[in-house]
This record gives structure tokens, sequence and C-alpha cells, in this order.
């Protein structure tokens, strides 16, 4: 753009900008994700005052009116900001084990299928696409009638209903990967199949595993609230964002959102930076292969 | 939602004659994938804990012949198999689903009493997907600069908020601080019908349209740069023509296949909606029934979505094989 910086940055000055923006914006995504996990550890430790105890002359007071209580109060005169930071433990614990559980499964299954092949492979493949028929939604919705409301149900039956889609992106990573020489290589030396696929095969997908765990960590953030939200899930005088989306609603129609749209806005939050940072990390991985 | 957008809809079987075969493959698949969703949902009546008599119940006392009653009607003391056929035969043949004990009625009245706001809630918002998404798509795609950009923004944004905090901001905004539209309830009458259902609509469309906006642009962009395109133009065919005839014609099987899979996905989602809207439709009914452990108005609901959702699925993967043989035969749609 100056004339003194002549040279690379003419050609590409475009280019530059975008990089340099996209850096500051990874840094935001980086520092959203960071304070959240910080908060589901040490939230409850460090909330300036109790989530739960209500103090009913304080009801919907606002931002910044009381000193001590920077965002005010909810419905029941709550402190909002240690409600919020209270409930990220419950909102951030469910879609990471909702991640662990569905990863375990889905690479388990993908490298089984492309290792094996042949009748293991369609039929886990035929499996696979049967459970697609069950939206995510619809199982936790049915799982927490059977099981009883509460986060363990939901959690186990969204890692059930998203390992199809990882399944399916895994298992054409590890069909192509299994493909490759030094895979021949490591079995002509006589290595054992479990050696080979713990120590060489399941490593060189790491990169797409964590590009999906990402995605569905995303996914299980927004539809382990929507459960909350239903009353499904995290019981109400719980802090956790999907109840206090749900709690706060009679505030909305009363004109004071704060209480919803707060908890709403973490949540958003968190899966934008989750989503934009998984996105860069597939973008990566494409890059290389 | 964007999973299944990102979904890979190509066929394994390779020979002539493939597409009496992929169509005959995708109707045993639809079969199948029928009868195992409806066994899951059967049998997680014996997975629950604690006897399947008290689930039904829902851990309410019944007076004895009651109870005679339902152990009569699931055939409690029949093997599972047995009992799972009794039941889909019961449902198949006689639309029979058992009855909702919170309602005191059959769990078929439960439901064709509420089935038409949620049916009315998906259209509508299907129509804005459709219309809004498709078109807005198809504009990014042939305008680049300013007006590309803020769509995709704004469809980034869109994309990001689940359909409950959607609600919220919308309920805020529309319902409360402008009052232009009513906050709650079914409301009557066409025109009554369409007001209640403006903001469900839009908080239940909104981030599938954005997929559908990204999908569209990035098809349309990628059929304007095609040979057959640029040869058009540069044989002086008329810009309007050249897109009518050659791009969107080329860009509407991805297109509609996008469209078809975000709507399937929307009769799971209108639950949330239905819910934040406190509107009377089955998705709503489903979810105070699971509150409530009114066992046979869940399992007759998410037997209905569950059904809808995968011979919806099944008709999209058809509609496009119809669309571009090229699926059907085995080769990979360009």
């Amino acid at each position: 753009m100056s004339t003194v910086t002549l040279g690379r940055s003419i050609i590409f000055p475009r280019t530059r900008r975008r990089l340099a923006a996209s850096s500051v914006l990874y840094g935001v995504c980086w520092l959203i994700v960071g304070v959240a996990v910080f908060l589901a550890i040490f939230g409850p430790l460090l909330a300036p005052h109790d989530p739960n105890s209500s103090q009913l002359e304080f009801q919907f007071v606002g931002p910044f009116q009381a000193k001590g209580y920077p965002l005010g109060f909810d419905s029941q005169g709550r402190d909002l900001l240690s409600r919020l930071m209270v409930g990220a433990r419950t909102s951030m614990l469910g879609p990471a084990l909702v991640v662990l559980m569905s990863m375990a499964l889905g690479t388990l299954i993908s490298v089984l299928a492309a290792w094996r092949g042949g009748w293991v492979d369609s039929v886990l493949g035929t499996g696979m696409d049967i459970l697609f028929a069950f939206p995510g939604i619809l199982l936790a919705v049915l799982t927490a009638a059977v099981f009883g409301a509460g986060l363990a149900a939901p959690t186990i039956a969204l890692a059930i209903a998203y390992t199809p889609y990882i399944a399916r992106v895994l298992r054409s990573a590890a069909v192509r990967e299994r493909a490759r020489d030094y895979i021949a290589a490591a079995e002509v030396q006589g290595l054992s199949s479990l050696t080979i696929c713990g120590r060489h095969l399941i490593p060189n997908l790491a990169e797409l595993v964590v590009a999906q765990a990402t995605l569905v960590f995303a996914w299980a953030m927004v539809d382990l609230a929507a459960i909350s939200f239903l009353g499904l899930g995290v019981q109400a005088p719980t802090a956790d964002w999907g109840v206090m989306v749900a709690t706060g609603e009679t505030g909305v129609l009363q004109g004071y959102p704060m209480e919803s749209l707060s908890a709403g806005i973490c949540i958003v939050l968190v899966v934008v930076a989750v989503n934009l940072l998984g996105e860069r990390i597939a973008a990566r991985d494409e890059g290389r292969a | 939602m964007t999973a299944i957008a990102l979904r890979r809809r190509t066929a394994r079987s390779s020979k002539a004659h493939g597409m009496m075969r992929f169509i005959g493959r995708r109707l045993v698949m639809l079969v199948v994938a029928l009868i195992v969703s409806s066994f899951i949902i059967f049998i997680s009546l014996d997975l629950a804990p604690g006897d399947p008599l008290s689930v039904l119940t829902g851990g309410r006392s019944l007076p004895p012949a009651a109870l005679e009653a339902l152990r009569h009607q699931y055939h409690l003391n029949d093997p599972v198999l047995t009992r799972y056929w009794e039941w889909i035969t019961g449902v198949v043949l006689h639309g029979d689903l058992g009855t909702s004990i919170a309602f005191r009625e059959p769990v078929s009245a439960v439901i064709s009493q509420r089935i038409g706001v949620t049916a009315e809630l998906v259209l509508y918002s299907a129509l804005l997907i459709v219309v809004f998404g498709v078109g807005l798509g198809v504009l990014a795609g042939l305008r680049r600069g300013f007006i590309d950009n803020s769509i995709i923004a704004v469809s980034t944004l869109l994309a990001a908020i689940p359909s409950f905090v959607a609600a919220i901001v919308l309920l805020s905004i529309f319902a409360v601080k402008l009052g232009w539209l009513p906050a709650l309830g079914n409301g009557s009458g066409f025109w009554g019908t369409i007001e209640h259902l403006t903001l469900p609509a839009i908080a239940l469309a909104a981030s599938a349209f954005a997929v559908v906006v990204r999908v569209t642009r990035v098809t349309v962009r990628s059929e304007m740069e095609r040979e057959h395109v640029q040869t058009a133009t540069s044989r002086g065919i008329p810009r309007r023509l050249v897109i009518r005839r050659h791009v969107l014609r080329n860009a509407s099987i991805p297109i509609t296949t996008v469209v078809g899979i975000t709507i399937t996905s929307l009769f799971a989602l209108s639950a949330v909606v239905e819910q934040a809207f406190t509107l009377n439709g089955i998705g709503a009914a489903l979810v105070q029934a699971a509150q409530s452990k009114d066992f046979a108005v869940v399992q007759g609901i998410s037997l209905l979505l569950v059904a809808a959702f995968v011979i919806a699925n099944a008709l999209v993967d058809l509609l496009y094989a119809v669309l571009d043989p090229r699926v059907a035969i085995g080769s990979r749609a360009a």
C-alpha cells in the first residue's frame, strides 16, 4: 500500500492482510476456548457469589446497577455472572465426554473396517448407514425418557448418534492410509496388525481425528444445551447455560432478556470459536495430504 | 445439521443397469433402517431400569384392571421378538400406538390433534429455506464482492446460532421490544397462523438456511467456471440465458439434495422450537411426554419422526439418482 514496502507486499497485499486478520481471529478463538475451559475447571471456585442464593429484592436488576454484580440478577435475584461461571462446567463437560466416547468408538470402527475390509467393512458400513436414521437430538430425548432426565443419558445417546459421521470420514482416510507403502513394509517386517494400527495407522490419522473432534464438540454443545433447554438434561436450579436460556424465557417475555441472552451468547461464542479452530485444523490437514 | 449436509452421497455399485440396482439397494436399506429403528424404539422399554410395567405407568399407581390391560396390550409375558411383531403389526395395520397415560386417550389421537401445527411449521420453514436460502445463495454465487461478502457474513453468523437461542433473540426483539408479532401460542385462521408461526419458522430455518446458502453459492460458482459455460458465453449467448440454461440447471442437482437433507432435519429440531414458543405440536408433546414419563406417547412420536426422517432421506437419495444418473452408475458426480 505505501511506497516504503515495495516488493512483496505490493504483490500479495490482500493475502497478507487476510493472514494478519486471520491470525488475530484465531488468537481470539483460542482465547475464548481457553477461558471456557478455565471456567469449566475453576469456575465454581472463582465465582464471586453463591450461584443459587436468591435475593428477591434484586429481581431483574440490570448490569452495573449493584456494586459487585457486573451482569446483574436473574428472575429470582441470583447473581448472573456467578451462574454463568459455574454453568461453564456442565456446559463444557457434557460435550467433552461426547467427544471422548464418539471419537473412541468412531476410530475403532473405522480402523477395523479399513483394516479388515470385505464383509467386516460392509457390515460396519451398513450399520453406520442405519444409525444415520436417528437424528441425534431425537435419540437423546428418547434416552432421557427411558433413563430419566440428567446429563448422563443424553451424553451417551449423542455419542452414539455422532459415531457414524466420524466413522465415515475416518474410514475413507484409513483406507487411503492402509494402501500406503509404509504399512506394507511394516507387514513384511512381521509386525502384528495391532501394533501397525496402534503405532502407525492411528497416529497418522491423528490430525483428522482432532479436526473431527472439534466439530463433534460444537454439535454436542448445541444439542446438549438444547436438551437442557427442553428440561431433559441438567435440571433447573443447577446453573447451566442451556438451562439458563430456558429459565430466562419468562424474563424475556417481561422485557428482561439478560439471563437468556448472556447464556446464549456464551454458547454461541464457544461454538463459533471451536468451529473456526476445527475448520483451520481440517484445512491444514487437507493442505498436507 | 451441518453434519447431515456433509454426508457424501455416492453409490458403490458400478455395473450396467446401475439405476435399478441402486433403487433396489436403497429401498432394501430403507426397509432395514425402518425395522432396526422401530426395534430400537420398541426395545428401549426393556432397557429402562426397573420393570417395563412401571416404566409404562411412569411410576403412577393404576388399578389392577388397568395394569392387566397394559400387560395384555404390550404382551409383557411373551418373548421380545413376539412382542415386537405384535406391536409393529398393530402400528402398521391399525395405526395402534397404545394409550397415553397422561392424556388418557389413544396416542394416535394425541398425534393427530397436534401434527397439523408441526407440519405447518416445518412447511413454512422449508419455504423460507428454499426461497431465501437458494435465492441468496445464487445471488452470492453470481455477484462477487460486497453482496457476496455480506451474504456470507450473515449466513455464517446465523449458522452459529442454535435454534433455541434464535428463538429467544427473535422473541425479545420482535415480540417484546417492537411488538410486531405475537410471542407465544398457535393462533387461528390463516393469517393468525401465519402471524404466530413466523417467528418460530425463522428460528427453525436460521441455521439450516446458512448451510443451503453456502452449498448453493459454491455450486453456482463452480458451474460458472466450467468450460461449457465459458463456451456459451464466448458464443455470445446472453448472460441471462447462460445462467438459466447452463449454470442453474446443472447446479440444481446438488442444491436439491442439500435442501432435501436440511428440510428432513427440521422434523426433529421442531421439538425445540415448539417448546420455546409453546406451540402445541407433536415435538412439544414428545418433550412433555418425556418429562412426565408418558412412555407410549414418547414411543409413538419417536417412531413417527424417525420414519419421516428415514423415508425423506431415502426419497432425497432416489431423487438425486434420477436427476443425476451418474450417481447410480457409480461414477463420482462432478
